[in-house]
Formats: C-alpha cells, structure tokens, sequence
C-alpha cells in the first residue's frame, strides 16, 4: 500500500487533504497525528503494519519515525480492537468513586478480562489512566463518547443493549 | 554576542550557544548522557542539570540557549542534589552487572555515578527486564542496560541516513528497536557502539575480549579504504582485539566504517607468517635465506624487459619505494602501482586527487558523482555528503547505477555518453555546476580503470573546465580512490617507464609466455591466473589471490604491524604505526626488499627506516609533511576527452562493501556481514 489513493480513498483524500492544508507545505509531517487518526478510523479502529508504513510514504517520513508515534501515543492502536473500545478509568477519582464495581461489572458482562477482546469481536476491554472527567466520576469512554457517573449495573445494563443492538 | 556567568566567572559566547557549550568553554565540565556534540539536541537523559539564579528549576543545560546576563551555577547543592536525583532514577532499572559488562572501564554511567550515584540504593521493587534485540554479526545488545539516550536513533537518523532504529512504546515501557532483526544497513552501524553511553550496545566480536585497561593503544590511520580515517588500535600480547576511530576533523571526524573498525579478526587467519617455496606443485617451508637466494637467481636470471613488478592496494609508500627502486636499479621498465588499470595523466597529481579535500565537501554546492558510490568505497566521506544535503540541501546527480547513498541523488543514467552531453553543456545539469560557486565533480577509481578510462577522465576534465571547478580558493575536480595505496604510488610516480608494460599489459604478456619474472607487492586484485606459467613472487601478509600461483611467498607485514607511510585520497600523507611486531617471520615490507637487493649483490641506497624516508622526501618533498595536504595541484590537461567511449554502462564497483582485500577477506566478522546482508 502506497500513495494517498488507496490509502484515502473517495472521501477520505478530501479530508486528508484538508488535514494537509493545515500546515505549510514544506512541513507535511505535521499532518502525522491526524492522518494516523484518520487511518485508524477507516482500517476498523487500529493502524496495521502496511497502513502505518503507508501514512509515512504519504508523508515523507521513514516508515520507523511513524512506528514511534503509534506506540507512543495510547489513542493508537496496533493491534486489532473490537467495534466498541471500552476504557475503564481507574485513577484516583474514578476509583473512589467505585471504578472496581464499573470494571467488575463489564468483565463480567462480557466475559474478558483487561486487554482482550470479546470473540464475536465487538468489545475490547481496557484499563486507562485519567480520562480528564474527575467531576463526573467514575468515567468509561467507549470510543469517542463519555459515560459518566456509572456504577456496575448501569455498565452491564449498556453493554447488554449494544450487543442486543448489534445481533438485531 | 551574550555574556553570562558561569559559576561566578564572566564569559561572553556566540548567539545562540547552549548553556551546556557556554559551560564548555568556561572550562567547567557537565555531565550527560543523551547530548552528543555531533547529533541534534534530544534532552532527554536530564543529567546536565543547572541552575540558573532566580529560576525555581533546576535547566537541563544541553537545551538551553544563553540569555544576556544569565547567572548559571553548576556546583551548587541543588545543582548536586539534581543531579544524584537523576541518576538515581536512572539507575533505578539499570542493572548492577558492571563485572559482566564490557563496557566496564569505559562507561559514561559507571564514570559518572562515581561523582553523582548513592551509595546504597533506595529502590526496593522489581526491576524492569528488556528483551535484547538482534543488531546483527557487529552490535551485541543488552537492552536492559539501555537509558534511552536515544543516540543511537539519532545518529543513524542523521549520520548514517538509515533510520532503521527507533523507539517503541512510552515510559516504562519504552525500548530501542530495530526495523529489521539480524543487521542494520549501514555501513556505519559500528559508531553506535561508541556513541553508546552504557553498556547496551557493544561491539559483538570483541565480546568478553579483553578489559580496557589490559590493551594497549596505538595511534594510526586505516587503509581498508582510501579515506585514511584516524584510527587507534587497541591491542593485547600480540593481537589486534579492536579498533576505535579517533578524531580527525578534517577526514572522518569520530566516525569509521564498519570494515575499517571489524576487519581486524582477518589479521590472525591465512596469514603468511614463513617463506615458502613452491615445489611439485605444493609448498615447502623455506629460511629467508633460501627463499631470498631463489628469488634471486631468478631475477638474475631474467632479462629486464621480460620482468615485470606489479603493487597491490595496501602497501605503504616505503615497501613501494624498494620495489620501485631494486627493479629500476635493474633497468626494468614494468613496474605499476595501479592493478586496478586506472588511467591516471602521469605526473599530473591533479587527476589522481580529491582536490577539494574531503572538507571542502562542507563547501561545496552542487555535486556531481561520475561511476562512484561513495557509500561504499569511503562511507565516511558519504557522511559528509549526506550532511551536507541535510544542512545545506547540496544538490547531487550521478552517472552511474542507482543505489540509496542516503540522500536524493539526480540520477543521469549509468551509460557513459552522457558525460559527452554535460561536457558539452548541453546536459541540465551542466547549468547546475556552472551557477554554483564551489561545484565539485566526484570521479570514482573505477570509472578510470574502465578500457575507455582515459576518455572519462578526459570528459570529466572537460566539463570541469566548461563548468569551471576550478577558482582561487577552490578546486572541484576530485578523484575518490578506492585504495590506501593507489594515490600514494602515484605521488612517487611508480608507473612504467618507457617501454614498459602497465598492470593489463603485464598480464596479457604473462598469460603470452612474455614474462620470466613477476614481483607481486600485495597485489591481489587481479587474475591470478595470468601468472600461472611465470615465475612469480608474491610478498604480502596474506595467503590471498596473489598468492595462488606464486613460486615464492614472502611473509610480509600488515599495516597494524609495521610503520609505513599511506597518503589519502586527498594526496595527504599520513603514518601507520606498528601495533605490534608481525608474526612468525614475517618482516615489514621494505626490510625484504632492502635484503633482497643485498642478496643481489646491488644494495638499495638506504640500509635504514630513516634513510627510506628521506629517499622518499628527495623525491618527493611534501610526502614528508605528514598530515598536511599537499600544495594544490594545478589542473594541468590530462586524459583523452576525444576518445571512444565504451557502450558498457558504469558497473557498481563494490559489489561487496565488507570484503574488498585480503584482510577483510579473511575476516570471520565481515563473512557474517556479507551473509547478513544477502539474508535480509
């Protein structure tokens, strides 16, 4: 994979090139972070190999100085997660708060621990460090949206809509 | 100009200077791990911590531009405590394995946590463990050592121009990958041993060799290419265990290639450490004495114009000039120092030197290369060409095949006519080198032992003229040699005489039945064959080519083990010094050609080292300014530009960077190289 076209395509190159004009033409890699962005949102949500390598050609860059991005950064993701990334705050607040019973309560509802991903593939279930929504606490994002104030059941209660959602 | 105060003590600096360099230059010495004079700013370590009066933080100096008026203390308590804190922390993960570490004795982390480390650490949980990484045959890893520096990143980022090692992940969890397993591409990747600041990266084959303090160091110059690098060698009872660049600004700065640095484990095997004869089709162990008598009786034997002395590409200036001068002595005419053929303009230094000195690269403003891939044949000379387009954006275009030099080349194709376009000016880029003001035109060796060698010079010296290289202070005409002997040998004017055969002559006339007596100094580049039905003798440290149809094998020294004189490629002449005495029997080169002429009952003027010396400053003064460039060269005309030119492209002269002679050839290390390279 190389070149903007099959990496954007229809759509998609507008929207990178957008990205593009953001910043002076003699500094392209500045774009890197949100193409990666824009990369994962249209490879199913986590950056493959050939994509990354491709966002670098895209850009110019060595294919290495991208690969140090998309691990640096905790919002990429190189391996495979499900449709739904279920990310469990569980710093101080949030676990004063009762971040254990929200955590207990999707594990249990979805049968994974931390880290994996359930077999149907929809859920991804991870433990993450401050979400920045203290006052709301406890807090899962679930992709790009917040739930707050959760507790266990309220967490097994969403988790089961999805997934009844998704089998309809 | 800024002036700030350095721990009390005014000093004025440059704009835009670092407080670290500020420091320098007042004298006062600051610890650091990541910054590196000669890679960009990374400040991550944290170790140069100062402070600065009326700021609340302690500064991590390497970073920080001077301010007028800045007062900056690097010895007060904060500063102490700051710094103890930091390598505290770094020392949190880094093992207590010093007595397992090679780079005990010489490691920035064990030196500075004498000044700055607790006695007894603090830290009581688990440490963490990295998996080590496979850098390939060069590069030993030991990454639970690693403090992320990130030298090593940023110098094959920057210097070598192969971005092949990065940083994966955060924190903790952060670790030095490569993108490949088993090799880096580089013909560099050595220098990251030495950049390493600890014990992460050290060289594999001088693993559990010796400890520093056990070696001895000899100051010389490498000639496994003809860029003559500084270079010390290290070395123990007899044995060469590594070698280390040394700075020398003006040829390879710190830098060596891979081969100059890993070759040396070829300098203990298929050496020829006796002399032996060559009887019923095998060889027979011989004294000097009788292999120096059966030398001469067939030397005595043969007529003049029947005898021929050919020179190899590492000999020094000394052995070539007893060669030189016991066959002239003897009226023979055949004598050459170019085995590789190259059609040179004799007695012009101008068409054998890099003019514009391997500095004036950091001049130059556009570059063409002709039939040369610098990255192998000198890849410290390619880093300056890469740094030069980094800093600089130096166009480069190159006839020849395509290959990755590290920077963007314009690529003019590999067929040899389109030198006749830009001598003419009707090639674009022709306009390319007229418009810059210190244009620089790159000949390779190998685009001059090419049949039509003379027609590329002559083209090559057309354009430079029509282009004009040449002005006051700058002469952009360079030749880049491939071969630590070939510029030297020219210098001394070692090529036939009237009459006499060149190296392609001796050959054909060998493989004829034309020749009685053949004399190979180390030369091994060449069909050994041809030499089949002459009677040949070979003198080098190596069992190598040269050595395959020789009558007689005479043990000569390699440049670790005997004090000769190399000149560069420049025309700089610089001196190797002996690491140690060579093995066996074998002698340095010119003291068995002093005993030969002896044995011939027509001594050469010189019985001494001195006395060669000063033959060679006679002949030729600046050969005795060691170090110095020679005065420049006028361009005086040289080469056939109105020649044939050969249809065959320019061929890739380096097939192989890690076996290019026969110590590299006889080299384990470089063996693994070579299948490294293929494998990946």
């Amino acid at each position: 994979m190389s070149g903007g076209t099959e990496l954007f395509p229809g759509p998609d190159r507008d929207a990178a090139e957008a990205i593009l004009g953001r910043y002076p033409p003699a500094h392209r890699q500045s774009a890197v972070l949100p193409l990666l962005d824009l990369a994962q949102r249209r490879h199913g949500g986590w950056l493959p190999p050939a994509v990354v390598d491709a966002v670098g050609d895209y850009l110019g860059m060595p294919s290495m100085r991208v690969r140090e991005l998309v691990t640096f950064y905790s919002m990429f993701h190189d391996r495979p997660v499900g449709r739904y990334l279920v990310q469990v705050c569980r710093t101080t607040p949030c676990w004063l708060r009762g971040s254990d019973e929200v955590l207990a309560g999707a594990r249990e509802e979805l049968g994974i621990a931390p880290g994996e991903t359930t077999p149907d593939g929809l859920f991804t279930l991870i433990e993450v460090e401050c979400l920045g929504a203290c006052a709301d606490a406890p807090v899962v994002q679930i992709n790009d949206d917040y739930h707050e104030r959760l507790d266990g059941e309220r967490m097994r209660a969403w988790l089961r809509d999805r997934r009844g959602a998704e089998d309809d | 100009m800024p002036t700030l105060s350095i721990d009390g003590t005014e000093i004025e600096v440059a704009e835009g200077t670092t407080v670290l360099r500020a420091c320098e230059q007042a004298g006062v010495e600051i610890p650091r791990f990541c910054f590196h004079e000669r890679l960009s700013i990374a400040g991550n370590c944290r170790m140069c911590l100062v402070e600065q009066v009326g700021v609340p933080k302690p500064l991590a100096s390497c970073a920080m531009p001077v301010t007028d008026g800045m007062q900056i203390l690097t010895r007060s308590e904060r500063v102490q405590a700051a710094r103890e804190g930091v390598m505290e922390f770094l020392l949190v993960n880094h093992p207590l394995d010093c007595p397992i570490c090679d780079q005990g004795g010489e490691c920035d982390l064990q030196d500075q946590a004498l000044y700055y480390g607790r006695v007894r650490s603090r830290y009581r949980e688990a440490k963490r463990a990295v998996t080590d990484k496979d850098f390939g045959p060069l590069v030993k890893t030991v990454m639970t050592r690693c403090i992320h520096c990130t030298r090593c990143v940023r110098f094959m980022d920057e210097v070598a121009g192969v971005p092949e090692l990065g940083t994966m992940g955060r924190g903790e969890d952060m670790e030095i990958v490569a993108a490949l397993d088993g090799c880096l591409h580089s013909e560099l990747s050595g220098n990251v041993v030495d950049l390493c600041p600890v014990g992460a990266l050290t060289s594999k084959p001088y693993a559990f060799a010796a400890r520093p303090w056990e070696l001895s160091h000899t100051e010389s110059v490498d000639v496994l290419d003809a860029a003559g690098s500084a270079i010390r060698i290290d070395s123990r009872d007899g044995r060469v265990l590594r070698v280390l660049p040394r700075v020398n600004e003006e040829i390879n700065e710190e830098w060596i290639g891979d081969r100059s640095r890993y070759a040396v484990d070829g300098l203990v095997v298929r050496r020829l450490d006796r002399p032996w004869l060559r009887e019923d089709g095998g060889f027979r162990p011989v004294t000097w004495e009788a292999a120096l008598a059966a030398v001469a009786t067939a030397l005595q034997a043969a007529a003049p114009e029947r005898t021929a002395a050919l020179m190899g590409d590492l000999p020094g200036l000394e052995g070539m000039t007893a060669l030189a001068d016991l066959m002239r002595a003897r009226g023979v005419a055949s004598v050459d120092c170019r085995q590789d053929g190259g059609a040179y303009g004799p007695g012009v230094p101008a068409s054998w030197r890099f003019n514009a000195g391997i500095a004036g690269i950091d001049r130059a403003d556009a570059v063409l290369l002709i039939g040369t891939n610098p990255r192998r044949e000198a890849p410290v000379i390619n880093a300056r060409f890469r740094r030069r387009w980094r800093t600089a954006g130096l166009p480069v275009a190159r006839v020849g095949p395509v290959t990755d030099l590290t920077y963007p080349v314009t690529e003019l194709g590999a067929a040899a006519q389109v030198l006749v376009e830009l001598a003419e000016g009707s090639h674009p880029f022709a306009d390319v080198l007229e418009r810059a003001r210190h244009p620089l035109i790159v000949v390779g060796s190998g685009a001059l032992a090419r049949p039509d060698g003379g027609v590329v010079l002559g083209l090559a010296r057309r354009l430079a003229d029509a282009v004009g290289v040449a002005g006051a202070d700058w002469n952009g005409f360079s030749v880049l040699q491939r071969s630590a002997a070939r510029a030297g040998g020219l210098e001394l004017g070692i090529v036939p005489a009237d009459g006499g055969l060149d190296a392609g002559g001796m050959l054909a006339a060998a493989r004829a039945g034309g020749l009685d007596f053949a004399y190979l100094l180390g030369a091994d580049e060449i069909d050994p064959d041809a030499f089949r039905d002459t009677f040949t003798v070979y003198q080098g440290h190596h069992a190598d080519r040269g050595a395959r149809y020789a009558d007689v094998l005479l043990p000569g020294a390699a440049y670790t083990e005997q004090a000769a004189t190399y000149v560069n490629t420049e025309g700089r002449p610089q001196q190797a010094r002996p690491a140690h005495p060579p093995p066996g029997d074998a002698r340095p080169d010119w003291k068995i050609l002093v005993a030969l002429a002896r044995e011939l009952g027509s001594p050469l003027p010189y019985e001494s080292l001195d006395g060669l010396r000063s033959r060679i400053e006679a002949a030729v003064p600046h050969l005795a300014h060691i170090d110095q460039l020679p005065p420049v060269a006028p361009l005086a005309p040289f080469g056939d530009p109105d020649g044939v030119l050969d249809a065959a492209p320019f061929e890739e002269m380096v097939p192989d960077y890690y076996r290019t002679c026969p110590i590299s050839r006889a080299s384990a290390t470089m063996a693994a190289c070579a299948r490294a390279v293929a494998d990946a």
